[in-house]
């Protein structure tokens, strides 16, 4: 297999919604087998250039070329697009819950003869290719079933059914632990070995210099740079210059912590599923917090961290068995949410658009929907204080809208996420348990989210942050306390922990540790 | 845009306030401006007949009710259910407080509250079903539509029951004459010159608010135009409404209804309730892990529904001096259509108490408009099915294409040119790039 002839040519792309210019002269080169990895801020115009070259925006609407195997391209949907080879695999996965993983693969693809489906053909072939992308589950299994990671391989499967010669992954580890993520890595390693070439585009920067051959930087709509990651020698402080234009000293603001006495406890935390009662989500699990203190809690996906956190914020998951919570030396109940509030307690969810936030609203009237009481005389809604409270934050996190009156839809990954700190902020927490807080935001925005939970732990409030990225919790953290499988498994200083041995605790229940 | 600038945009922007157009009244926006239309359509078509005051006097009463439904409706559909038994509620209602005064006695006043408390038990049965049993809204007031009119007809075997003089001052009574003669109906002329009032004094406390808030006001030209042509209309209406047949004025059922307009208007905007209501039908799960009791909302919103409907139903009992087996059938379709055309979302969540009163005026008017013109009963169904198609499907199309509203979109190119010259707003279309280009995801 030659590698090095040219497989994808995007020339001189201009793309323009309304008002704005998305995309402006932008021109990538892809080698066959090869991994490209395409890189940007979130509304750099990443998603609109692999939308322009999938057919989501027909051709017509963009100017520039499309060279696709030598050959000039016309797409006008995303069905010419496949029909061609070019397959695109979405960060929010396009799976259908109640259908099983082989309905799923060939989807909108089913063989058969005049309608009728071969489903004996469906199942021999989706065997193939779940042996193909390493999965050994039963193809009859619904994905509601099977986690996120497998499903992401089932997604690859689909792609593959579909005779696929270039694979887009947009943000494919974004919702994957790392093991997992790991093994999609090695998967799309193991494909550009057999003749296809993949678009990358990620976040993780680790992850592209891990894998991806070259790398095109994009902001503002431009391509700034196309890098080859060996030849370069590009690491990660290579690819965060280019993306924000600038080198970030650090990527974690400096910060000297100022901890005090244990206030907040839970003890012996007990939760059951809410669906299977014999399995126990969180066991036996205890965890004190200082004013002022940071403390990561990591564990893989799966691992009972959500759960845990859920459970402990006014038992919003699952069913409660046991266990104590202490705020300030005295026991406090907490069953509900609005006890949880009322006791100062706050929980940012790992998943902002499903339990974070309304879309549908405007930013004001987020920001203050924790505590309305606070803004309120009596059941009615002072809004001009609504009004000023929402500007305060708007000013004082720097959330990038003309106007508090705008709806949270149109924010970007990085502001919305400022717009649910805000809400819990306005609540006047004293505990904030703040569950995968970075996710899905890009460098810059990550920066000034991490200094936003240092002001907090500065103002003498205790957080809790549950992360997948290691190194995020290493830098930001004072305490790390490991789960797995719902057990807590080991508590270790930040400055005395290393990725390895968090790992190890992550993974096994070995060493079982008293938190004190 | 505090300044009065002379560019083409600036006046458009600042005319689309006269309407109340703030950012998020556009949907309602392109709705006021479609009633006006069908308003004027029918005046010419009727040789003025559409406002003239024995029409207008009967379109109150012959509505009030429907728009009555629709203001439960719509909060309702905001909390993203639907109520297909109120038609069978309102029967239910009727028959009961019908039945009460005739057999058992009761007397009116006491009656009504009777009824009231029929609403209320009927309300709190479906909304625990809804909310604590967790069926949905749908089934739930599906069955309620099927029990509902059976009751009634079990109750009045399958007959009318007539209801004595006094009851029917809710549904066919006007304001009284008192004072001096005028030649007009006083009471009707001060509650005129009252609402009159209060328009003004309402424009002058937003503009003190958008001071104090530091958002854009428009000029002082625009809030006095406003005030003159709302308080024309006013005006209009009130000579209109005081100046009719001699024992005709303004309607009791639209006071009730101008009542509860105001009322829910208020809950829906500026109550905390209200607040949830909407958290609640735009993200349930997001609104229980902010502190929202949402079963709580569900079982009040459907309960307030059923009251709602059996107000509606006495008043139309009132209106027509009798219960009988059949009233009330099909009352759910118009309500949720007036809620659909006045901008609410089938996914829960918008929609607003206003808007829905608008959408239900729409229809009323253009019933009311083709009846005079001699329209069958059956063609005006075949053209307000075709209504309520048109009016959502432009609004759905609308959205899709990122465009707020109707008259969005006729004035898209004027938009387009203001852009170009470079011209600062805070209109949506000319935000920082990177939050404009989000939208792409949304897709």
């Amino acid at each position: 297999m030659a590698t090095n002839h040219t497989i994808l040519e995007m020339r001189s792309i201009t793309k323009e919604f309304p008002g704005v210019k998305a995309l402006s002269d932008v021109s990538i080169t892809v080698l066959a087998g090869q991994i490209h990895a395409i890189c940007g801020e979130n509304g750099a115009g990443k998603s609109t250039l692999m939308n322009v070259l999938s057919g989501v925006h027909p051709s017509g609407t963009y100017t520039g070329d499309i060279v696709f195997e030598g050959e000039p391209v016309h797409f006008k949907d995303i069905r010419s697009s496949e029909a061609a080879g070019i397959v695109i695999i979405h960060q929010e996965l396009a799976l259908i819950p109640e259908l099983s993983i082989t309905e799923n693969i060939f989807l909108g693809n089913e063989p058969g003869k005049r309608g009728v489906i071969d489903w004996v053909d469906a199942k021999k072939r989706a065997l193939e290719l779940l042996a193909r992308v390493g999965l050994k589950d039963d193809p009859d299994t619904q994905i509601k079933h099977i986690g996120v990671g497998k499903q992401q391989l089932v997604e690859i499967a689909k792609a593959l059914s579909k005779s696929v010669k270039l694979l887009i992954l947009d943000e494919p580890t974004a919702a994957l632990n790392e093991a997992d993520s790991q093994h999609l890595l090695d998967l799309i390693r193991g494909l550009k070995g057999k003749g296809i070439s993949s678009i990358m585009i990620s976040h993780k920067l680790n992850e592209i210099e891990q894998v991806a051959d070259s790398i095109t930087i994009i902001r503002d709509g431009r391509a700034i740079e196309t890098l080859n990651i060996k030849e370069d020698g590009v690491n990660e402080d290579r690819i965060i210059r280019g993306m924000v234009g600038r080198s970030l000293e650090s990527r974690f603001p400096d910060r000297t912590p100022h901890i005090g006495e244990v206030f907040f406890e839970v003890r012996d935390w007990n939760v059951q599923h809410p669906q299977a009662a014999e399995r126990m989500v969180v066991k036996n699990s205890s965890i004190t917090v200082r004013r002022g203190e940071i403390v990561g809690l990591a564990g893989l996906m799966g691992a009972g961290r959500t759960e845990l956190a859920m459970s402990i914020f006014g038992r919003s998951y699952g069913n409660f068995i046991s266990g104590q919570i202490f705020k300030d030396g005295d026991e406090i109940q907490v069953r509900s949410v609005t006890e949880a509030i009322a006791h100062g307690l706050a929980y940012v969810s790992e998943d902002r658009k499903a339990l974070g936030l309304n879309l549908i609203d405007d930013i004001k009237r987020s920001i203050v929907s924790a505590k309305l009481s606070k803004i309120s005389v009596g059941q009615v809604v002072n809004k001009v204080k609504e009004y000023e409270a929402s500007e305060a934050y708007r000013k004082s996190l720097r959330i990038k809208t003309p106007s508090v009156d705008a709806g949270v839809r149109k924010l970007s990954g990085g502001n919305q996420q400022k717009v649910v700190l805000a809400k819990w902020m306005f609540s006047d927490p004293d505990l904030l348990i703040l569950d995968e807080p970075t996710r899905g935001i890009d460098v810059g925005a990550k920066y000034e989210i991490y200094g936003i939970i240092q002001a907090l732990a500065a103002q003498g409030k205790g957080v809790i942050m549950i992360s997948s990225e290691l190194p995020e919790l290493l830098g930001i953290t004072d305490r790390i306390y490991t789960i797995f499988e719902g057990a807590i498994t080991d508590c270790i200083p930040t400055d005395q922990a290393d990725p390895e041995s968090l790992m190890k605790s992550m993974t096994s229940a070995k060493k079982k540790v008293q938190s004190k | 845009m505090s300044e009065e600038t002379g560019s083409a945009k600036g006046g458009f922007k600042d005319l689309k306030k006269i309407f109340g157009g703030g950012q998020s009244d556009l949907r309602q926006f392109g709705i006021l401006f479609s009633l006006i239309a069908i308003i004027v359509l029918f005046q010419y078509l009727t040789n003025g007949l559409t406002l003239s005051s024995g029409n207008l006097i009967n379109l109150v009463s012959q509505y009030s009710y429907i728009l009555i439904l629709a203001i439960g409706m719509v909060m309702v559909i905001i909390a993203g259910h639907i109520d297909l038994s109120v038609g069978s509620v309102a029967a239910f209602a009727g028959i009961v407080v019908a039945t009460s005064m005739d057999s058992w006695h009761f007397p009116w006043p006491l009656a009504i509250l009777f009824g009231l408390v029929v609403g209320v038990l009927i309300g709190a049965w479906q909304g625990w079903w809804v909310a604590y049993v967790g069926v949905p809204a749908f089934i739930v007031t599906l069955a309620g539509m099927l029990i509902f009119r059976g009751g009634n007809q079990v109750i009045g075997n399958a007959n009318t029951v007539p209801v004595p003089a006094g009851f029917t001052t809710i549904g066919a009574g006007y304001l009284p004459e008192v004072g001096p003669s005028t030649g007009y109906n006083n009471l009707t002329l001060l509650l005129g010159l009252v609402i009159a009032v209060a328009v003004a004094v309402k424009e002058w406390r937003a503009r003190r608010v958008q001071q104090h808030m530091g958002s854009a006001r428009a000029p002082l030209w625009v809030s006095v135009l406003k005030v003159v042509l709302q308080d024309a209309v006013v005006i209009y209406a009130t000579m209109a409404f005081a100046g009719g047949r001699t024992g005709t004025s303004f309607p009791v059922s639209g006071i009730i209804l101008g009542v509860l307009v105001l009322f829910y208007s208020f809950v829906t905007r500026n109550s905390i309730f209200g607040r949830h209501i909407y958290a609640v039908g735009g993200n349930r799960l997001a609104a229980e892990l902010s502190g929202v009791n949402s079963r709580r909302v569900n079982f009040l919103v459907i309960m307030n529904m059923s009251i709602l409907a059996s107000l509606a139903g006495m008043i139309f009992v009132a209106r027509s001096v009798a219960s009988g087996p059949q009233d009330g059938t099909g009352w759910e379709l118009d309500a949720i259509a007036a809620v659909f055309i006045g901008g609410a979302a089938v996914s829960g969540g918008i929609g607003t108490v206003t808007g829905s009163i608008i959408g239900g005026l729409v229809m009323g008017v253009l019933n009311n408009g083709l009846q005079l013109l001699g329209v069958g009963s059956d063609r005006v169904q075949i053209i307000k099915g075709l209504v309520l198609l048109v009016a959502v499907g432009v609004d759905v199309w609308n959205k899709s294409q990122g465009r707020p509203s109707i008259t969005g979109f006729l004035m898209r190119g004027r938009n387009a040119a203001a852009r170009s010259s470079g011209e600062t707003t805070t209109s949506p279309a000319s935000q920082s790039s990177d939050i404009t280009l989000n939208q792409e995801k949304v897709i």
